[in-house]
């Protein structure tokens, strides 16, 4: 019963997703699924994900998971959802089309999202600073991370509206190897 | 064949069989051993090496045809890596509190606070997501994953690619464990546990104010009947320095990682065990070792009380005639990849530590207790149908705890010391 719905799952993910993981990496992932599924319930909520220690005092823990619950129903992801979320951390390989999950373009989104919480896709200074507060800590003193997110947004806005736009953002870290900070290495 | 003659051979397999038990009976009194075990583990592990290249093999030509599906970079199989991904940074409490993290980060924080870049988050989310897909805690409650298939299905996880010979293989092995061996530890096991009955009642019995004789009558039972149970699981234990084994007054503390751990111990020296009371079998065996010698059992209610523990504890302790107290201080069965840790309780009672490390060797049958998963009796049976038990026990040297010291600080190097001795890995993480 469950090699069928893996096999199931396999095909959704390579026909329908065009998703770049490998058979063997989602027999990993589902297994993986299935130890955090506490409750054997076929599908993850959040606190599942927050029973992770090392997930839990990361300090961008809430909006990583928050990234998987985007488009979800109930507060639940299934499977499906669980690998298509991974698989954006896939590396990019050269001479590949640009729309699969795991394209520069989507590292950058997913990264957009750990700041820009109200998702009306521009980074205002308010958002910054809390994502400031949450990466420096709170015995940094407010006008040191004040003057941080101004010199931040001065440097990266380029029409002037005080906030960052996801081009604006792209733009600035042009020269950034965003393949490798955003890519998990499987190593089969 | 008449019937009379069946009866004779049947008469002399009998005799033969009594004569068997009685020299394994005799042997564990004695300590001695015929080297059967240590043989039998080696032709094991030759058969293991003959499987796994067999195996490679096999995967060797599957990989070459879909070749396409495999990372390039990657395509040589590191056999001794069992770890999903390769990871860059870990972060790690540095006290048990929310938010702080330790300077594994590339960058400090101070440099943070003067160089902000829009991708420091970076770091972050590819530290979270590396989490999520595998993380050093939620693995050590899993069975340890092998490096290579040891002919046992319940391993078979990852090994899809096996041949016709392997397979003959898998089979003779499944008989020979379950046909020949299951049946002969079984009755290993009931002798074990009979004679442990019949011999504690019999001390429980002997009159009051024969302490010295106790003692003695204890010391040499206690270890022969651990002894014969733990042939009744082909346990195959090595024992290094054994100079520094517990001594009465003190309290030995090893890390955990199955009900086992007390039958490898107790071959070897004898000890006060401390626990709840269970009901069932294991009740039936803590009031049978509570009529000959003192042990420490705690009704439940009494467990949630910390002072009254610590009270008893240190009664036995401050007593150099009463044995040692063996205290598992994780608090849980860890598979034997790594220590967490030691709650600190055991550590402020006082008294000298005698700090063991058991290292299972996962090849020969995997000893770790899932007590989410199986019952006790299930994983006696799996105990019992896998190949033996191959485990090593270092005893280190007593450790006292030093002025000012602090319990939680006093644990921790203990644990260090456990975990360094066992190669395990010494994690800083809490079991809840």
């Amino acid at each position: 019963m469950e090699n069928s719905a893996l096999d199931m799952c396999v095909c959704l993910c390579t026909d329908l997703f065009f998703s770049p993981v490998t058979k063997s990496q989602i027999t990993r992932l589902h297994s993986r699924f299935t130890i955090l599924d506490k409750g054997k319930t076929g599908n993850l909520r959040r606190e599942d994900f927050m029973q992770i220690p090392e997930l839990s005092i990361n300090p961008l823990g809430d909006r990583i998971v928050q990234a998987f619950f985007s488009e979800a129903l109930d507060d639940m992801i299934n499977l499906r959802q669980f690998i298509r979320v991974l698989s954006k951390f896939q590396r990019t390989k050269e001479n590949e089309e640009d729309n699969k999950l795991n394209s520069r373009e989507e590292k950058l989104k997913f990264a957009f999202r750990m700041y820009d919480t109200d998702n009306d896709k521009k980074i205002s200074r308010g958002e910054l600073l809390v994502v400031l507060n949450m990466l420096v800590g709170s015995n940094t003193p407010e006008e040191q991370l004040a003057s941080i997110a101004d010199r931040t947004i001065i440097e990266a806005d380029m029409d002037g509206d005080r906030m960052i736009s996801f081009e604006e953002f792209c733009t600035s870290l042009e020269r950034t190897d965003v393949e490798e900070k955003m890519s998990i290495r499987f190593p089969h | 064949m008449t019937w009379s003659s069946m009866c004779m051979y049947l008469k002399i397999a009998v005799a033969i069989f009594i004569i068997l038990l009685f020299v394994v009976m005799v042997l564990a009194a004695i300590g001695k051993s015929l080297g059967v075990r240590e043989k039998y583990v080696e032709i094991l592990l030759w058969a293991f090496e003959y499987g796994r290249e067999k195996i490679e093999k096999a995967e060797r030509k599957n990989n070459k045809k879909d070749s396409s599906e495999v990372e390039d970079e990657f395509s040589e199989r590191n056999s001794y890596s069992t770890s999903v991904i390769s990871r860059a940074v870990k972060l790690h409490p540095e006290s048990p509190g929310p938010r702080k993290f330790s300077r594994t980060m590339s960058r400090t924080l101070e440099t943070l606070n003067r160089e902000f870049q829009l991708d420091d988050a970076m770091e972050f989310v590819k530290a979270g997501m590396e989490a999520i897909i595998e993380d050093e805690v939620t693995q050590r409650f899993s069975a340890e994953e092998l490096p290579s298939w040891n002919l046992l299905t319940r391993t078979n996880k990852n090994y899809m690619y096996i041949n016709l010979k392997v397979t003959v293989m898998w089979g003779l092995g499944f008989c020979l464990r379950y046909l020949i061996l299951l049946p002969g530890r079984l009755i290993l096991f009931f002798m074990g546990v009979g004679l442990l009955t019949v011999f504690t009642a019999a001390i429980g019995c002997v009159p009051g104010g024969n302490d010295r004789l106790k003692r003695w009558m204890y010391w040499h039972i206690s270890l022969m009947c651990f002894r014969i149970l733990s042939q009744a699981i082909s346990a195959v234990v090595k024992y290094h320095n054994s100079e520094n084994r517990a001594k009465g007054g003190g309290i030995c503390v090893a890390n955990h990682t199955s009900p086992i751990d007390v039958v490898m111990l107790a071959s070897n020296n004898c000890y006060a065990l401390v626990g709840q009371r269970q009901g069932g079998f294991l009740g039936f065996l803590q009031r049978a070792l509570g009529r000959a010698t003192a042990h420490i059992w705690f009704e439940r209610f009494e467990t949630k009380d910390r002072t009254l523990v610590t009270q008893r504890l240190k009664e036995h302790v401050e007593n150099p005639e009463k044995l040692p107290i063996l205290i598992f201080p994780e608090g849980t069965c860890i598979n034997n990849t790594s220590v967490m840790m030691f709650k600190k309780g055991s550590f402020e009672v006082g008294g000298i530590i005698y700090p063991v490390a058991i290292k299972y060797d996962p090849r020969f049958g995997d000893p770790f207790w899932n007590s989410s998963k199986q019952s006790y009796v299930h994983y006696l049976l799996m105990m019992m149908t896998s190949w033996a038990i191959v485990c090593d026990v270092w005893y280190l040297p007593p450790m006292t705890r030093g002025e000012g010291e602090t319990a939680v600080d006093f644990a921790n190097r203990v644990k260090s010391e456990i975990a360094h001795q066992g190669g395990l890995v010494d994690l800083v993480w809490y079991v809840h």
